[in-house]
């Protein structure tokens, strides 16, 4: 038996006494999409943020391919040497785009590869372009991001992910800061993204989309993973009071 | 009033020339090494060691919180004496005002660093970029932007401070207005005259900064 391509294994997050994340599993697949639902709070986005290493897991084991790492005690007791492959392999898009103020669309884009990777810049801007393309946004190149609407910003920062070549992307509730109209283009890309084989992992309030696009659905609630499975599955019949009400909040919104 | 003005009392344009060069290069100097200078400490002041933190808070303090002309003073006379060094005079006077305008410069960076939002450096990290990276080209050139009004503010103060070296025997417009009075006993009109030429050096150093500010806003909503 070949072992899954993500393995999280006992992920615990504490800030203070506050458990944010409870004690969670989860594996995926190359190639695969998971998408994790539950109401604000439920430690869905420090879940992700603590994959992408932004905030310092208390304890648990993370592994992306080859690399690995483990923590004890809010610190890093193995993988140190590992960690930072770990962190090359994924790439996330967040909620408020974060995309770079002080350039122009293009260097959002060619910076880090330049900089991490370093990537020559005639390299980096052929690379960046066709990711621009990709998103529907070439002839934006030159723009500075300030001139972008928050769809079109979202996109450009789902290509400046992308530049870094990642085994995995991070779509951190990429589409919450959006306006209703803008929603959709975002989603169309990381849907096409989900196609195209690419392994996503995806925390979203969108249920009709995560229904759509996951093969893995996992519902957290206080921290925990309460419910995992297929999204029609558990859509369908959820096990827990807590899903079904879950459920019957958002339905009403998608 | 039956004050008769008498313009002749000013009229020695090879001190005054002498005296403008002098004015422009020490306030040019301090405020350039002196933002320099603050922008390190600046830095200290948000880096993770505590012990630099509370050495280099300790520092801004001092130099914050006693009047500039007390520290020019001090280090012309005392501070060479103290560590038993031979300072040149150029360097023992400008001492104490580029650590003066390190000091608050060192402030106006801190704040302008710590008001770029925390999103932008999770972005950095996300990325992979080392923190040295995102400070160099993400959040340094944001923050410079936000604290140009702060520095271009400072900068003009630092120039006028300059006019406080006359008491160590710089000779700079000041001192050559203090001794052209001594000679001629007429304090207003080479007082005025002073003030005016501190207002040609200094506006359009202001000018420029408003230019500067002006363009770099368009060249973020173009």
């Amino acid at each position: 038996m070949s072992r899954p391509f993500i393995e999280i294994t006992h992920l615990r997050k504490l800030f203070g006494d506050v458990v944010a994340v409870d004690d969670v599993s989860l594996q995926l697949d190359e190639g695969r999409t998971a998408a994790i639902i539950g109401s604000s709070g439920c430690g869905k986005s420090t879940f992700l943020r603590c994959l992408n290493m932004l905030e310092t897991p208390t304890s648990g084991t993370m592994r992306i391919g080859e690399d690995e790492v483990e923590f004890a005690d809010g610190e890093m007791i193995r993988g140190a040497d590992r960690s930072l492959n770990f962190r090359k392999s994924m790439a996330m898009v967040f909620q408020s785009f974060e995309l770079f103020p002080n350039m122009n669309v293009l260097r959002n884009i060619t910076l880090a590869p330049r900089l991490v990777k370093g990537m020559r810049r005639d390299e980096a801007e052929e690379t960046a372009l066709a990711l621009l393309d990709r998103v529907g946004l070439k002839h934006k190149a030159t723009a500075p991001v300030t001139e972008l609407s928050g769809g079109q910003a979202q996109r450009v920062a789902i290509a400046r992910a992308l530049a870094m070549a990642p085994r995995v992307l991070l779509f951190d509730e990429a589409t919450s800061a959006l306006d209703p109209e803008l929603v959709g283009e975002v989603l169309a890309v990381i849907r096409d993204l989900a196609s195209e084989g690419r392994t996503l992992l995806v925390v979203t309030h969108e249920l009709a989309f995560a229904r759509d696009v996951a093969d893995t659905l996992y519902f957290f609630d206080q921290g925990r993973v309460l419910e995992s499975g297929k999204p029609e599955v558990l859509m369908e019949n959820p096990q827990t009071e807590r899903l079904a009400s879950f459920l019957k909040r958002y339905s009403g919104q998608v | 009033m039956n004050y008769q003005f008498d313009w002749s009392a000013v009229w020695d344009p090879a001190a005054w020339f002498g005296a403008i060069k002098v004015t422009l290069a020490y306030g040019i100097a301090t405020t350039a090494v002196g933002l320099i200078l603050g922008l390190i400490l600046g830095l200290a002041l948000i880096s993770r060691f505590w012990v630099l933190r509370r050495a280099v808070a300790l520092f801004i303090g001092l130099f914050r919180c006693t009047p500039a002309l007390i520290q020019i003073v001090w280090f012309y006379y005392a501070f060479p004496m103290v560590l038993a060094v031979n300072m040149p005079a150029w360097l023992a006077a400008s001492m104490g005002l580029t650590f003066y305008m390190a000091a608050f410069s060192a402030e106006i960076f801190r704040g302008g660093i710590q008001s770029i939002e925390k999103g932008q450096w999770n972005a950095t990290r996300s990325l992979c970029m080392s923190p040295w990276q995102a400070m160099r080209h993400v959040v340094l050139p944001q923050a410079f932007r936000r604290m140009t009004p702060a520095i271009v503010n400072q900068s003009i103060i630092q120039f006028k401070n300059t006019s406080l070296l006359s008491v160590v025997a710089v000779h700079d417009i000041m001192f050559t207005a203090s001794s052209l009075t001594a000679e001629t006993y007429r304090p207003l009109e080479v007082l005025t005259f002073a003030s005016v030429l501190y207002i040609i050096l200094i506006w359009p150093l202001a000018s420029i900064a408003h230019v500067v500010e002006k363009r770099s806003a368009q060249g973020r909503t173009r």
